[in-house]
C-alpha cells in the first residue's frame, strides 16, 4: 500500500464549546460541510451546527429486537413442539404463554447487543488509527478539556491558506494542519 | 431579625458551598470543578504511580477471604452437594438465598444506570459508574450459586438450548428456565452497558498515561475514542436505547427469579404479590449496598465533592420509597394469609412467625422495617454518613434474613407433618458465601484501580460551563475578542 501523503485538515483549537460552536456554525454557513468536532463529552449544539442529529442506530436496534423475538419463539415452538416433544401430564405442546418469557428475554438481548454493535459499526470503531491523533495538540486536549473543530481536506471549499485564515477569526487557540 | 449561627452547618444556605442557596438543596457537585480538574482527579487514581497502600491491605484481606470460595468450590466438587445443609424438605438453602440475594443487589445498579437516566435525574452520574460494576460483579457471585447447586456443575451448558447427545432440550414452561434466559441477558447486557459506557473514559486515560503498557492497555480499551460528535451523537443514542432496554429487563429479572417461587403452589410462595415485591426488595438492598461501597470509597480517595451528600441523602430517600413497598409485600403476605380462608396458609403464616424459626422472621422486620423506616423519614439522620453506613449494612442483613425466611420457613414445615423437617447450613455453605463476599470485594477493588470509577465525561456535562446558548456564544467571541 503505497504511503498516503498530504493533509488530512485543519484542526482549530477553542477552549470553551462556545467557541467551537461558534466557528462551526459558521463554516457551515461558509459553506463547509466536510467537518467535524472532537470534544471531550457530547455537545448537542454542535451536532445541531453539524446536522449529524440522526442516526441508523435506532432502526438496527428495533431490528435487532424483532430477531431476538423472532428466534426465541421460532426456537422455543421447535424445540418443544416439533424436534423432541414431551407430552407432560398431558399439557399442550404449543404452550404459547409459558414462551413468552424467554422471547421477552431474547427480544432484550438482541436488541441490546444490536444498540451496542451497530453503534460500533457505523462509528467505525474499533479505529486504532486516525489522522486526527497526528495533530500535536489533539491527544493531550480532545479527551480532557478541549473543544476542536476540524475542516477536512477533501472539501470542495477547503484552501489551505483562506481556511487558516477563516479559521483564525474565530480567535482559535491554535490552528495546525493535521497529516493524513 | 437578628440571624443567630445555626447549630447544623449544613442547614445555613448563605455560607456552605455545598447548598444552592436557590434551591436550598445540596450541590450535586462541589463547585470549582472545570474540565481539567475532573480529568484529574478521577484519571489520576488509576493513573498514579504511587497506589494507596490501604488498597493492597484491601486487597490482600478480601482475596484472602476469596480463597474461601477455591476451597470450598472444590470440595463441593470432589463430594457433591451433599456437603451443604440442603436436604428434603429443605431443599433449597442457602444456594438459593444467596442467588436471590446477589442477584437482589445488583438491580440498584442497573436501575441508577438505566432508569434514573431515563428519568434525567442528573446526580446519578456519579455513582452510575460503579454501581454498574457492583452490578456485574453482583451477578457473577449470584451465578455461581445455581451453576454449582445442579450438583455437576461441568455439566452446566445442558441450561443452554445447545443440541446435545441425548437430543433433548430445555424445559421451556420452567420458571427455573426463564430464569436460565433472564440471567443471562442480565450479565450480558449488563457487560455491555457498563463496557460502552467506559469507552469514551479508557479515551482518556489512553491519552493521560505515562506508561507505554498504561497507553497500550487504555488505547485498546477505547476502541480509537477520539470523540468526534459524529461518534458521540450515535453513542448518546445507543446509551439511551440501551437504558430503555435495560428498565424492563431489571424489572422482568427479579420478576422472573419471583416466579422460581410464585409458580410453586406451596404456602409462602404462591402469591401474586411476589414480583412487584421482589423487584421493590432487589433495589431496597441494591442501594444499601451502593451506599455500603459508596461511602467508604469517597472517603478513601476523598471524593466527596463528586459523591456529595446530595446523593447520599437521594439514595436514602430511593431506600425509603423502596422499603416501604417492601414492608407492605410483608403486610399483604400476612393478610393475604388470613383472607384466602386456606389452612395451610394459615399454618404457613403462623409458623414463619412463631415457629422454631420465628427469630429469622422478627430479625428481618427489625432489620428490614424497623430500624431503617423508622429513621430514614429524618433529613438530618439521612445525611449522618456514619448512620447511612451503619443502616445500609443493615439493610443488607435484613433482606438475607427476607430471602431466609421465604425460602425455608415456606419449605420446611409443608402440608404433612409427617414430612416436616429443619434447615442447618454447614460450614461448606457458611464459607462459600462468605467467600463470596470477599469476591465481590476483590473485583470492586481491582475495578476501582484500574477502570475510571466515575464518569469523567458525564460529569463534564453536569459543569456549568457547559451551558450553551447564542447569547453566551456571541460573549464568549466578544470577551476574547
Amino acid at each position: 500500500m503505497p504511503v498516503e501523503e498530504g493533509i488530512y485538515g485543519l484542526l482549530a483549537e477553542f477552549n470553551t464549546p462556545q467557541a467551537m460552536v461558534h466557528a462551526t456554525e459558521k463554516a457551515r454557513d461558509a459553506g463547509f460541510r466536510r467537518m467535524e468536532c472532537y470534544t471531550p463529552y457530547p455537545v448537542e449544539e454542535a451536532a445541531t451546527a453539524l446536522d449529524v442529529h440522526r442516526n441508523r442506530v435506532p432502526l438496527l436496534t428495533l431490528l435487532g429486537g424483532i430477531m431476538g423475538l423472532t428466534t426465541a419463539s421460532l426456537m422455543q415452538v421447535w424445540m418443544s413442539q416439533i424436534s423432541y416433544n414431551v407430552n407432560i401430564a398431558g399439557r399442550p405442546l404449543f404452550s404459547w404463554p409459558a414462551f413468552i418469557i424467554p422471547a421477552y428475554e431474547w427480544t432484550i438481548l438482541f436488541a441490546g447487543l444490536s444498540a451496542a454493535f451497530s453503534m460500533l459499526a457505523l462509528n467505525g470503531l474499533p479505529q486504532p488509527y486516525h489522522p486526527v491523533f497526528n495533530a500535536p495538540n489533539f491527544r493531550s486536549g480532545a479527551t480532557d478539556d478541549k473543544f476542536f473543530l476540524c475542516l477536512e481536506a477533501i472539501d470542495p471549499r477547503f484552501e489551505l491558506e483562506d481556511t487558516r485564515l477563516f479559521l483564525e477569526q474565530f480567535h482559535a487557540v491554535s490552528v495546525v494542519e493535521v497529516d493524513l | 431579625m437578628a440571624t443567630k449561627p445555626l447549630a447544623h452547618p449544613y442547614r445555613h444556605p448563605v455560607n456552605d458551598p455545598m447548598i444552592d442557596p436557590r434551591t436550598g438543596e445540596f450541590a450535586v457537585i462541589a463547585p470549582g470543578h472545570n474540565y481539567t480538574s475532573v480529568t484529574q482527579k478521577i484519571a489520576n487514581i488509576v493513573l498514579t504511580s504511587h497506589t494507596p497502600l490501604g488498597w493492597f491491605f484491601g486487597l490482600i484481606a478480601a482475596g484472602g477471604v476469596a480463597s474461601l470460595v477455591v476451597i470450598a468450590v472444590t470440595w463441593l466438587v470432589l463430594r457433591g452437594v451433599g456437603i451443604w445443609g440442603v436436604t428434603i424438605p429443605g431443599a433449597w438453602g442457602f444456594a438459593i438465598i444467596n442467588f436471590v440475594w446477589w442477584i437482589g443487589i445488583g438491580h440498584a445498579g442497573t436501575l441508577i444506570s438505566a432508569i434514573l437516566l431515563l428519568f434525567k435525574q442528573g446526580w446519578r452520574n456519579s455513582i452510575n459508574r460503579f454501581a454498574e460494576a457492583m452490578t456485574i460483579f453482583a451477578v457473577v457471585c449470584a451465578g455461581m450459586y445455581p451453576v454449582l447447586h445442579i450438583g455437576r456443575p461441568w455439566l452446566g451448558y445442558w441450561l443452554l438450548p445447545l443440541p446435545n447427545t441425548m437430543n433433548i432440550w430445555p424445559q421451556f414452561r420452567s420458571p427455573l428456565c426463564w430464569d436460565v434466559f433472564a440471567v443471562s441477558t442480565y450479565a450480558t447486557i449488563s457487560v455491555v452497558f457498563w463496557y460502552i459506557g467506559m469507552v469514551p473514559d479508557f479515551g482518556t486515560l489512553r491519552d493521560k498515561a505515562s506508561l507505554p503498557f498504561a497507553k497500550w492497555f487504555y488505547g485498546l480499551l477505547s476502541l480509537g475514542w477520539r470523540g468526534s460528535t459524529r461518534h458521540w451523537m450515535r453513542y448518546e443514542t445507543a446509551s439511551l436505547l440501551l437504558a430503555g432496554l435495560s428498565t424492563p429487563l431489571v424489572l422482568s429479572v427479579h420478576t422472573v427469579i419471583s416466579f422460581d417461587f410464585a409458580v410453586a403452589a406451596l404456602p409462602g410462595w404462591h402469591t401474586t404479590v411476589f414480583p412487584p415485591y421482589f423487584v421493590a426488595g432487589a433495589i431496597y438492598s441494591g442501594f444499601a449496598m451502593v451506599l455500603t461501597l459508596a461511602i467508604p470509597i469517597r472517603k478513601f480517595y476523598h471524593m466527596e465533592d463528586l459523591v456529595t451528600l446530595r446523593h447520599l441523602d437521594n439514595m436514602a430517600k430511593v431506600m425509603l420509597g423502596t422499603g416501604l413497598i417492601v414492608a407492605y409485600g410483608y403486610g399483604l403476605e400476612v393478610f393475604m394469609a388470613w383472607y384466602s380462608a386456606s389452612h395451610w396458609e394459615w399454618f404457613m403464616m403462623w409458623n414463619r412467625m412463631f415457629g422454631p424459626m420465628g427469630w429469622g422472621y422478627w430479625l428481618l422486620i427489625l432489620f428490614n422495617i424497623a430500624l431503617p423506616l423508622g429513621t430514614l423519614w429524618w433529613r438530618k439522620l439521612r445525611i449522618q454518613v456514619w448512620y447511612l453506613f451503619t443502616i445500609s449494612i443493615v439493610i443488607n442483613i435484613g433482606m438475607w434474613f427476607e430471602r431466609f425466611v421465604i425460602v425455608v420457613t415456606s419449605l420446611y414445615r409443608d402440608f404433612l407433618p409427617s414430612s416436616w423437617g429443619t434447615y442447618r447450613a454447614t460450614k461448606w455453605d457458611y464459607m462459600l458465601y462468605i467467600g463470596t463476599m470477599g469476591l465481590f470485594t476483590t473485583l470492586f477493588l481491582l475495578f476501582v484501580r484500574f477502570a475510571p470509577m466515575i464518569p469523567m465525561s458525564e460529569i463534564k456535562m453536569m459543569l456549568p460551563q457547559t451551558k450553551i446558548d447564542e447569547v453566551s456564544a456571541e460573549d464568549t467571541v466578544n470577551e476574547v475578542a
